[in-house]
């Protein structure tokens, strides 16, 4: 009943009954949509910033800020963002005026495109397309394109080894992220992000929530390995690292394009945070109860907001926990963990997934006996291969 | 005039001022992010045909990968912005030629050649139907494209490997 496609309708009829043009509501609904959701970015982005700083301050054994606001610093965020307006905006000579200008709107448009299908509540999408995932996919490799766009045109050799850096990394770990993210829309049979939320309701045993995560728990370590390699964040912290590259691509930006860009990024933080939410974590899905004074679906929309807005926000915890933790993966380890180590554990995978979707529970087993053969086959040659080592040594 | 009509007219607008700027363009990086604007235009005119899978596609392959792979070519050539792209060669007479009257073969084709056909089948979901499609009727062509894949990645390899 309360749905936002239904009060969405509401509205076309009654302006028609009005007799206002078509033009009018759509441009109204569109223009609000979009004011709420970069609303939200905003206010999320500088609560994340504050958030991050009093984490590795505690990790750090340090307080971080405690001043600007009162309570534990908590308008810094407010007085970052109003240093970063009043910063002179600065171009540097030799540099691609237009490409320079763009870089910082194509990826702020990438992240905030992919702010369409996700699927806050019961009901509360802004449009749930079904090809829900593949969209949010495709969307957040425009990001790439921006991040070359800013070290090219920034006339700086640091910006374009960083920006080189970057898409070889996000281009490379995109390949995994996508085909971790396959296990679960094979368990679904859909890539609308509504109905893979719907698709984990339930409990198995009364108590174990049907959540992605347990079947595709590999898949899931997978998503979340690749999810942190496509936001740029440590481990995979190469194109930013601060203290190799001296900020890498964004290292000529200033003042409010620089602001964009970190926007960006935390606006992508959640995104990717959201996905692994929704395809993994169950989205909604939540213990609720009926509350006195709402009808029953706005208060299974409010439990559900607040379950998926909990779930999300652990996992950008856990984000940054690893930031301020983890040690930087150097380039070459990166591409190689990718390619060697992540790919094929993907593929494996999702055969395995195939497998037990189309031929039933049994197939583990066969896995799981050809997996102890491999295993023991590969002990025993090491072994061999260790044995004729220490012997030619001798 | 429908919402749809005039979307199409804006995103073809853009489209071909995107695909304008590639042609013409002088500075060979600009000419590359043109190229993605005009990709961007080809999945958005995809939507409009109700092939959301297929604009899904063309965004996720043509700009995250294919204009990744040219700009990184770009990059990793010395100078090559340092002086302007050529734009028309000695050819141009003869090229124009053939460009009109392709041009217009093309214009006719479209607008009176398919008298006899009905429109295209309007399908609820592409995405399951491609997939279907693909494994059955099409299966064929599917195994060939994937072969000639493997060809592709191991000449690739061989050409790029040091000896």
């Amino acid at each position: 009943m309360m749905t936002f496609a239904s009060l969405v309708e509401r509205l076309y009829v009654l302006t028609a009954a009005w007799g206002i043009p078509w033009v009018v509501p759509t441009l109204l609904v569109m223009t609000i949509v979009v004011s709420v959701v970069l609303a939200y970015i905003s206010v999320a982005a500088m609560f994340m910033i504050w958030w991050e700083r009093k984490i590795s301050a505690h990790i750090q054994v340090r307080y971080g800020p405690m001043r600007v606001g009162g309570w534990h610093g908590w308008a810094q965020s407010i007085a970052d963002g109003i240093k970063l307006l009043l910063k002179e905006d600065i171009i540097p000579t030799g540099a691609d005026k237009v490409v320079f200008v763009l870089a910082p709107l194509v990826v702020f448009a990438a992240s905030l495109a992919a702010y369409v299908t996700i699927p806050w509540a019961p009901g509360l999408i802004v449009r749930d397309l079904n090809i829900g995932i593949l969209y949010m996919v495709s969307i957040s490799s425009l990001v790439v394109v921006g991040i070359i766009m800013a070290g090219w045109s920034s006339n700086n050799k640091y910006s374009v080894l960083g920006a080189m850096r970057s898409a070889a990394q996000a281009v490379s770990y995109e390949v995994p992220l996508v085909l971790s993210l396959l296990g679960p829309v094979m368990i679904a049979g859909t890539m609308s992000m509504g109905k893979l939320v719907e698709a984990q309701g339930g409990t198995w045993f009364g108590f174990l929530p049907k959540w992605f995560v347990f079947p595709q728990i590999v898949a899931f370590l997978i998503y979340f390995t690749c999810a942190l390699a496509e936001c740029n964040r440590l481990p995979f912290d190469i194109p930013e690292a601060e203290s190799e590259l001296v900020a890498g691509f964004h290292v000529e930006y200033s003042g409010m394009r620089f602001a964009i860009f970190f926007l960006a990024e935390y606006a992508n933080m959640f995104t990717v945070s959201a996905i692994a939410t929704t395809m993994f974590l169950g989205g909604w899905q939540g213990p609720w109860i009926p509350v006195p004074g709402l009808p029953r679906d706005v208060a299974h929309g409010l439990f559900g907001l607040f379950w998926f807005l909990g779930k999300c926000y652990f996992l950008i915890f856990v984000m940054m926990w690893l930031r301020w933790t983890l040690a930087r993966l150097r380039v070459d380890q990166l591409m190689n963990f990718a390619w060697k180590v992540l790919l094929p554990i993907a593929f494996a995978n999702l055969i395995v997934t195939g497998l037990v979707l189309v031929v039933g529970g049994r197939a583990l087993l066969y896995v799981a006996g050809i997996a102890i053969l491999l295993l023991v086959a590969i002990a025993l040659a090491a072994r061999g291969a260790v044995r004729t080592a220490r012997v030619e040594r001798a | 005039m429908t919402l749809k009509l005039a979307i199409f007219y804006v995103v073809a607008a853009f489209t071909l001022w995107a695909a304008a700027v590639v042609v013409m363009g002088k500075n060979i990086v600009r000419a590359a992010v043109a190229l993605i604007f005009s990709f961007c235009g080809m999945a958005a005119l995809y939507v409009l045909l109700d092939a959301e899978f297929l604009a899904a596609v063309q965004v996720l392959i043509y700009v995250g990968g294919i204009t990744i792979l040219l700009l990184f070519a770009i990059m990793l050539t010395s100078r090559i912005a340092a002086k302007a792209a050529r734009v028309v060669n000695d050819q141009v007479v003869l090229s124009a030629i053939v460009a009109v009257g392709l041009a217009v073969g093309l214009i006719y084709a479209s607008t009176s050649g398919f008298a006899t056909t009905s429109g295209p089948p309007r399908l609820r979901e592409t995405a399951p139907f491609l997939g279907w499609a693909l494994l059955t009727k099409y299966a064929l062509p599917f195994e060939v494209v994937s072969i000639m894949l493997l060809a592709a990645l191991v000449g690739a390899i061989v050409l790029a490997r040091k000896e």
